[in-house]
């Protein structure tokens, strides 16, 4: 019952100021700006047709209505709130009338797949190179994989993306320039291994620079972990170095990995949006795209509002999960 | 300030090498002034889709520009994007960081419960929202100022924990006890420790807004006839470049690209080594053991602080 008042509420109430914040920003921010989107939309629909004044201006006026904008700020904010309840995101204007959340719900499988693989692979070789490399600080292999790191650590998705489609697919020419899958949708291995095939580059454009960064903290961590009196203690009690590592260092280390991890989410996710675009990977960033190229706004509001609560609720769950990882919180 | 400069060069390996890379990219940019091609006027000027060769050293694109000379400009135009990015979000993380920080409170409790949340909230979407809006009236100076309304939620977290240890160590205890005015010791006290700090975080800054300003500008969302990093890699995605196999358009800006941020985060490494006291104590044992080249003088830590 403790657990639930000191650790499990205060993280709901935070995941609820995320979100009210989130869509809030995204209700304001068109609103705010100076550019009218009706108008952005309907000089895009009418550019290469011409159109009486007006029936011209009787299209504004419907649109206007369409979006309920010519009620008062607050009026709209409430049926803004309602609709994003109901899961009605609007229709498509790329596709009218397909609707907002099934071209999203199409895309989700692919990014949530490359996303979830990648995170989960860069988290476990970041946070294990990082304590080896930590604990061996003085080894040569230690010193070179650091140096690795210290190079792709700054470096932009978007950046190592290109440099890897420069190299694999353009050079080299092993893994294709574009594209999910070939073949029919199946349980079979020509196309779960198309699925490999095609998702290595993505996958590992965002697996490089995690791990990178993921490496850092897990060394400098480690670094820490191992001045304390235990491993000391430890190594004089001639307890074998690798067993030290693997069942104190690194299992202390993990702990402030798992919460950084929930902050960091949103960065991944940036990086798993980008990837998509350079390699054309059907995912949601790769939707996005194709919104931006065709001033699909509802799509892009759609994706914004979709990664706030994703990003949100995944950080969540994993805060959630927390006590079973570290028994301190349960008891407490 | 020079000794530090001096001491950072001689015995930290990545400051030296960041620096280097520094002033390459610093040595570009000094070049745009010299082009012979002015910034608005670069395309259909020389010979489309030229390999590198010696009158054209980095190739040409399928728009008639130098890769070389449009790349000194890009370079430039990206740092200026960034620097605007860097004042705003920093500018904004540091006061709300130090004023929630000394203030503490309700102030301080509410400030960061919204700093939390910001926090969590990914950043790159809302950023394609406001450039899909602002399309077409995007300014090189307007991309910089977006990038920096999004990014001081995670300073500010940062300067107001600086502030609290400040706050908590002896020194402001006897600064307060011997009748010290609050402003006086925020001024004498704290912003010596402050002010590294700062250091290492603008060029974290510049980390994040140069990746943003590249994404961005890749996806088409910035001004496109402004020359930048990521408008060259937009252009030179734009006509397929990888595709038809003149892969030196976009060579050019994504090694340019490297080097920036490569640089930028060599020098911070080398700073955060010299700020962080423990490896400072390290390092100079290190150098005394061994006795290479370090002169007793420089092994001295009291020395290095009245710098």
């Amino acid at each position: 019952m403790n657990l639930l008042r000191t650790y499990i509420l205060p993280r709901l109430l935070q995941w609820v100021m995320v979100v009210f914040v989130g869509i809030t920003a995204t209700f304001l921010i068109p609103r705010l700006s100076p550019v009218n989107p009706v108008d952005e939309m309907l000089a895009r629909m009418t550019a290469f047709q011409s159109m009486d004044p007006d029936s011209f201006a009787a299209m504004r006026e419907s649109t206007i209505a369409l979006f309920g904008l010519d009620k008062s700020p607050i009026e709209q904010y409430i049926t803004y709130w309602s609709r994003l309840l109901q899961g009605d995101l609007g229709p498509s204007f790329g596709n009218f009338p397909r609707p907002v959340s099934d071209i999203i719900a199409t895309a989700l499988p692919w990014t949530i797949g490359l996303l979830g693989t990648a995170t989960a692979i860069s988290w476990t070789s970041g946070v294990l190179l990082g304590a080896l490399a930590g604990y061996y600080h003085n080894r040569r292999w230690a010193q070179v994989i650091e140096r690795f790191v210290v190079v792709a650590y700054p470096i932009p998705y978007l950046i190592i993306a290109f440099v890897l489609i420069l190299i694999f697919a353009a050079w080299l020419q092993w893994f294709p320039l574009v594209g999910g899958a070939r073949g029919d949708p199946g349980f079979n291995w020509e196309y779960i291994s198309s699925l490999l095939y095609f998702g290595f580059l993505p996958a590992l454009s965002i697996v490089i620079g995690a791990t990178a960064f993921r490496f850092i903290m897990a060394k400098s961590l480690t670094t820490t972990e191992i001045a304390s009196d235990y491993v000391q203690y430890a190594e004089l009690a001639a307890v074998p170095k690798r067993k030290i590592m693997l069942y104190y260092v690194a299992r202390n280390t993990m702990l402030p990995q798992v919460t950084d991890l929930a902050l960091s989410l949103g960065a991944i996710f940036e990086g798993a949006l980008i990837t998509e675009v350079v390699f054309a990977y059907p995912g949601i960033g790769f939707i996005t795209y194709n919104a931006i190229y065709n001033g699909d706004y509802n799509v892009i509001m759609g994706v914004t509002l979709l990664s706030i609560v994703g990003i949100a609720t995944a950080s969540l769950l994993i805060d959630l999960l927390y006590p079973v990882f570290d028994p301190r919180v349960r008891l407490r | 300030m020079l000794t530090t400069i001096r001491d950072l060069f001689r015995f930290s390996p990545s400051f030296r090498f960041g620096s280097l890379i520094l002033l390459v990219v610093a040595i570009l940019v000094l070049l745009s002034a010299a082009s012979p091609y002015e910034e608005d006027k670069l395309r259909r000027k020389v010979k489309r889709n030229q390999p590198p060769a010696a009158n054209y050293v980095f190739g040409t694109t399928s728009q008639g520009q130098d890769v070389f000379w449009t790349l000194t400009y890009a370079i430039r135009n990206t740092l200026v994007i960034s620097s605007i990015a860097v004042v705003i979000g920093r500018g904004i993380g540091v006061v709300l960081g130090m004023v929630s920080g000394y203030l503490g409170g309700t102030f301080d409790r509410v400030t960061q419960s919204i700093v939390e949340s910001v926090i969590v909230i990914p950043r790159l979407p809302l950023l394609i929202l406001i450039g899909a809006i602002l399309r077409g009236s995007m300014t090189m100076y307007s991309l910089g100022i977006m990038i920096g309304l999004l990014d001081w939620a995670y300073p500010s977290k940062r300067y107001r924990a600086q502030v609290l240890s400040l706050r908590e160590r002896e020194f402001t205890h006897t600064a307060i006890f011997s009748g010290m005015s609050t402003i006086k010791i925020v001024i004498r006290e704290h912003l010596p420790f402050i002010i590294p700090f700062m250091l290492a975080d603008v060029i974290s800054g510049f980390l994040f807004s140069i990746g943003i300003e590249v994404t961005l500008s890749y996806l088409g969302l910035a001004n496109l006839d402004s020359p930048t990093i990521g408008t060259m890699i937009y252009w030179g995605n734009y006509y397929q470049s990888i595709f038809v196999g003149r892969t030196w358009v976009m060579i050019a800006p994504v090694v340019a690209a490297i080097l920036m941020v490569l640089g930028f985060y060599l020098v911070s490494v080398g700073l955060g080594e010299y700020l962080d006291p423990r490896k400072r104590l390290v390092r100079l044992q290190a150098h005394t053991d061994d006795n290479s080249e370090a002169s007793p003088d420089d092994a001295d830590p009291r020395k290095e602080k009245d710098v």
